[in-house]
């Protein structure tokens, strides 16, 4: 194990939900506020764990386990991702496959304890998650296969690795096509606009938040670590696609990297204040959308 | 190189129209492949001949300029919704898009044309022709009908800049499907499909049938 | 005499379009159409010399179809005088309320849209160069659309639209064959040939096979939507059914001929090259599918010119399904075509009559045609035996030799299906021509008064019923001799 992997994996624990305060902060900004401190998700994380819990008397043990799961889970999947030219702590050939894998799974619990309520809206806001994860599953494989398709490397580290052969030449016009793929996927997975708004208390609008109405306390605050933790490797994933270079120096790639990932909050701060949320019903056209570009990206770097 | 990203762009544009429920999108697109198809004949082989000035100016003032002009013209004469109005929903239509366009490259990958420049162009060919052939089935107005058929000649195009060196003869007898299709759009505006049937709906065409 | 044929009909067409006299326009029209068939008549004598270096020229086959174009116009032409002075709102005043009948307003156009539509038929017939070729096909689609526009109500705006919508879609499918056409020509060596006809058979084998099985299936449902086969036929009973009857004569007994012929020449191009089998086999499946199709659609009919129309459509089938039969078969094909031509039209002229003096086309509203108007009755039911193949018309032999192909081969399958297909269409007519035909005059249904049937109605398809008989009586010796040309069957 390198020093430098284990560095990289402190970082996405502690530093992922300092995104969510910069897209905070960008959209306060664009809006013409001054916004909450930087900081602020780490605070409302604490307060939330300080809190009591209260759990309806309609629920099971499914309830509680959900959160859990779901953010030990995603806490998982951040081994397996390398990020700043570092390889990931865990890697072997087809570890893709795990990573998007365990994604379904914490999606998987957060749904079984969305449903253990009872509620229909939560029944409503779960059906909603599944139908579009269900199209923005195969963009993911078909994103991540045009990347091994292009490398020949079956592990993400391989993929990102400073020796993979992401960057030769001809290569840059499917890679900007699976990078924007890989953007789409990146806003609906961690419901944003134009899929999603986490502003929205309007449960018929919602879809990810309406799922965790019910959750109070350290529940809650599980499940805002995990879609932080969620943030971060995706956010990894979607960064080591757009810049697959690298200094030969290991801080200058990890503070690149680090730059970067701030780089794509603002970028999702200002998707969010210039876009409208989509219809609901036009959602499941832009990721089929997404999809087509990474079938495209497929195609083309099949011939090459 | 450069010619990948003019097909891609032939493709997004595709989507963009399978997935899109406006009318002026449709138009902005169509207007937008018929400049892809100006630049085409460039990339064919050989020295630059007349002809592939000839067909680039034309395609780009008939298909760039002049159709999107005549069709924004009959939708506002028309007075049409703006609303594209499918049978099959946007999502399906993309979906249908992605099933298309493996398709066309299953096939397109056998059919390759003399003297390639591309080994894409009969896919790339075929995946518009499809589009254009599913727009016309899928969408419910007279003029989105006219709209599809417009995508689907661009579509035949695409195969015959390919071709332009071999018989040009042949390839520019394209100019009158053209002209056919700028018939097509008047028509939408003489035949009055809109007085006649209080709006253009193709399914109210419906008094005929066993 | 080629420069002639096509420009006779085009100049008297311009000259149409601008006549204001009413009576000047009808004698251009017949005065036209008479030199038209005088000319074609002079070709059997003696071939014209191609033109346009070999672009245009008359080769058995097309000279086969412009005879029957020319024959057809001449009596639809004087057919249309006098319709145009029957149906005028004169003559009849209510005429306008039914939608059914001409607005004399438009007579210009009909007129000289008339005449470049057998200016656009002569050109098909004449084209040797596929590119040219497609041109023509796309210009009867353009010259036809406004005739069948003619009556300007909701019904026939709607056959129009369909039939300029589904023949444009298959006119682009038939560019692209002809692109794959010149793909498959400039893959291997890229030689530089003119795609006429005679220069692409003497290629032979030296195409590109995979270019020249696409370029041939996107010809065959290009065309093959003009011609109506199914399941590309959904214009058909539509436009033929909408458009005024002289025009609906036309259109199936000359412009499905014109598609038809268009689907030959591809076919001898491939035959050619060694890819006969594979385009045989197409022409069989899509023959036996739009027979059944047309068949099924004929049992349940209650309009009596949609009725007709799907009787082409059927006929379309038997004429692919020679073609997919080899010599004999083709010989048969080519000959079904001459015999079917003659038939419907007559059949066509007459349903017009019927329209003018029942104002219905509702079967069920029709009885005792042959004792309220003798002639027509008359002409009716022979339309009934000949279209269905019932001897002695001439379409009984043809269809008995198209039988014989099947046969020959030992297609035991389809031998069922044809004759089954055939069998199945005559009852289905049967009944809907003898209940039109006999029993008494139903008197609460307004019909014109039993006055005398003009002449000038019922002569046209009174001459083409009996040269229909006379066929099946009789073929004259040139007329063998073109039909085996164009087939290359050597009787044995």
């Amino acid at each position: 194990m390198n020093p430098s992997s284990l560095l990289c994996l402190l970082a996405a624990w502690t530093l992922s939900p300092l995104l969510l305060g910069i897209i905070n902060r960008t959209k306060a900004v664009f809006a013409g506020r001054r916004g909450s401190p930087l900081l602020q998700p780490y605070h409302d994380l604490l307060k939330l764990f300080r809190k009591d819990l209260v759990i309806s008397r309609t629920t099971t043990w499914v309830f509680v386990a959900g959160p859990l799961a779901g953010c030990a889970i995603l806490g998982m999947s951040t081994f397996l991702i390398p990020f700043g030219g570092s390889p990931s702590i865990l890697r072997f050939s087809g570890d893709m496959i795990l990573f998007a894998y365990l994604l379904g799974l914490a999606r998987f619990m957060t749904v079984l304890a969305a449903l253990d309520t009872g509620s229909s809206f939560e029944g409503m806001g779960a059906s909603r998650e599944v139908q579009f994860s269900a199209l923005a599953e195969p963009t993911l494989f078909l994103a991540l296969a045009g990347l091994t398709l292009s490398t020949g490397e079956l592990s993400l580290s391989g993929l990102f690795s400073a020796n993979s052969t992401l960057h030769r030449g001809g290569m840059a016009v499917p890679l900007a096509l699976i990078a924007v793929a890989l953007f789409i996927l990146f806003l609906a997975e961690n419901a944003r606009i134009p899929v999603d708004d986490p502003n929205t208390h309007l449960e018929l609008t919602m879809i990810h938040e309406v799922m965790v109405l019910d959750h109070s306390g350290p529940l809650l605050g599980l499940i805002q670590y995990g879609a932080a933790l969620k943030l971060w490797v995706l956010g990894a994933i979607l960064w080591n696609t757009l810049w697959p270079f690298s200094t030969g120096h290991n801080g200058a790639d990890a503070g690149i990297a680090l730059v970067g990932m701030m780089g794509l909050a603002v970028g999702v701060g200002v998707v969010e204040s210039v876009m409208a949320r989509l219809r609901l019903l036009r959602v499941p056209a832009l990721l089929t959308g997404a999809g087509a570009l990474a079938l495209i990206s497929l195609i083309f770097i099949a011939r090459l | 190189m450069t010619i990948d990203i003019l097909w891609i762009l032939f493709i997004v544009s595709n989507f963009f129209l399978l997935g899109s429920s406006r009318l002026h999108t449709y138009i902005r697109v169509i207007s937008l492949q018929g400049f892809l198809l100006s630049v085409l004949p460039w990339f064919s082989e050989g020295p630059v001949s007349g002809h592939i000035v000839a067909m680039s100016l034309i395609n780009g003032s008939t298909k760039g300029i002049l159709f999107p002009w005549l069709l924004s013209q009959a939708i506002r004469r028309a007075e049409v919704r703006r609303e594209i109005e499918p049978f099959i929903g946007y999502g399906s239509s993309l979906f249908i898009g992605l099933l298309g366009l493996l398709t066309s490259f299953w096939i397109g990958n056998r059919l390759i044309p003399p003297t390639a420049t591309s080994v894409f162009t009969a896919a790339m060919a075929l995946f518009t022709l499809f589009v254009g052939l599913f727009l016309i089935m899928s969408r419910r107005k007279a003029i989105t009908q006219a709209l599809g058929y417009l995508v689907m000649e661009n579509g035949i195009s695409i195969l015959g800049m390919a071709l332009l060196q071999h018989d040009p003869v042949v390839v520019e007898l394209g100019i009158l499907l053209d002209a056919f299709a700028a018939i097509f759009v008047m028509g939408i505006i003489m035949f009055h499909i809109n007085q006649e049937f209080d709006h253009m709906d193709t399914d109210r065409l419906n008094q005929l049938k066993d | 005499m080629i420069p002639a044929l096509l420009l006779i009909p085009t100049l008297a067409a311009l000259l149409a379009f601008v006549l204001p006299s009413v009576r000047g326009r009808r004698v251009t029209l017949v005065s036209s159409a008479l030199a038209h068939l005088v000319i074609t008549g002079l070709c059997w004598i003696r071939r014209p010399v191609p033109a346009l270096s070999g672009w245009l020229s008359l080769d058995p086959a097309g000279l086969l179809f412009l005879s029957i174009a020319s024959l057809l116009f001449t009596t639809a032409a004087i057919y249309t005088v006098g319709s145009l002075r029957d149906e005028s709102p004169e003559r009849i005043p209510s005429s306008r309320e039914d939608d059914f009948f001409f607005s004399p307003e438009s007579e210009n156009v009909f007129i000289g849209c008339l005449l470049l539509f057998l200016a656009a038929m002569t050109a098909v017939t004449l084209c040797q160069h596929f590119g040219l070729l497609w041109v023509a096909v796309e210009a009867t689609t353009l010259a036809s659309a406004p005739l069948i526009y003619f009556h300007r109500s909701p019904r026939s705006l709607e056959a129009t639209w369909k039939y300029l919508m589904i023949c444009s879609v298959g006119i682009a499918l038939a560019l692209v064959g002809n692109y794959c056409l010149t793909a498959a020509l400039a893959i291997d060596g890229g030689a530089d040939v003119s795609m006429t006809v005679s220069e692409l058979m003497r290629q032979g084998t030296s195409f590109n096979k995979l270019w020249l099985k696409a370029s041939f299936l996107f010809f065959l449902v290009g065309y093959g939507t003009k011609m109506g086969l199914a399941p590309l036929h959904t214009w058909l009973p539509d436009a033929h059914s909408e458009a005024p009857s002289a025009v609906s004569s036309l259109l199936s007994g000359a412009l499905l001929n014109c598609a038809f012929l268009s689907l030959y020449r591809i076919h001898q191009v491939c035959d050619a090259a060694g890819l006969g089998l594979f385009t045989q086999d197409l022409f069989r499946l899509f023959g036996i599918l739009s027979m059944g199709v047309a068949t099924l659609f004929l049992l349940s009919q209650s309009d009596y010119k949609r009725m007709l129309a799907y009787s082409s459509v059927e006929h379309m089938g038997i004429l692919s399904l020679g073609m997919g039969l080899g010599p004999l078969g083709l010989f048969g094909a080519l000959w079904h075509s001459l015999n079917h031509s003659l038939s419907k039209s007559f059949l066509f002229l007459t349903a017009g009559n019927l329209l003018t003096f029942y104002k219905t086309k509702s079967t069920r509203q029709i009885r005792g045609i042959l004792k309220k108007f003798p002639i027509t009755g008359i002409l009716w039911m022979a339309g009934f035996f000949a279209i269905t193949g019932t001897p002695p018309f001439g379409t009984f032999f043809s269809e008995f030799t198209i039988l014989k192909a099947i046969l020959e081969q030992g297609r035991i399958g389809l031998t069922f299906l044809y004759l089954g297909f055939l069998a199945l269409a005559f009852i289905g007519m049967s009944r809907i021509f003898l209940n039109m035909s006999q029993g008494e005059p139903d008197e609460t249904v307004p019909s014109a008064n039993a006055r005398k049937e003009p002449w000038i109605r019922v002569l046209p398809p009174l001459i083409l019923a009996g040269l229909s008989l006379l066929l099946g009586f009789y073929l004259p010796e040139g007329l063998m001799r073109v039909l085996q040309e164009a087939s290359r069957y050597i009787p044995g």
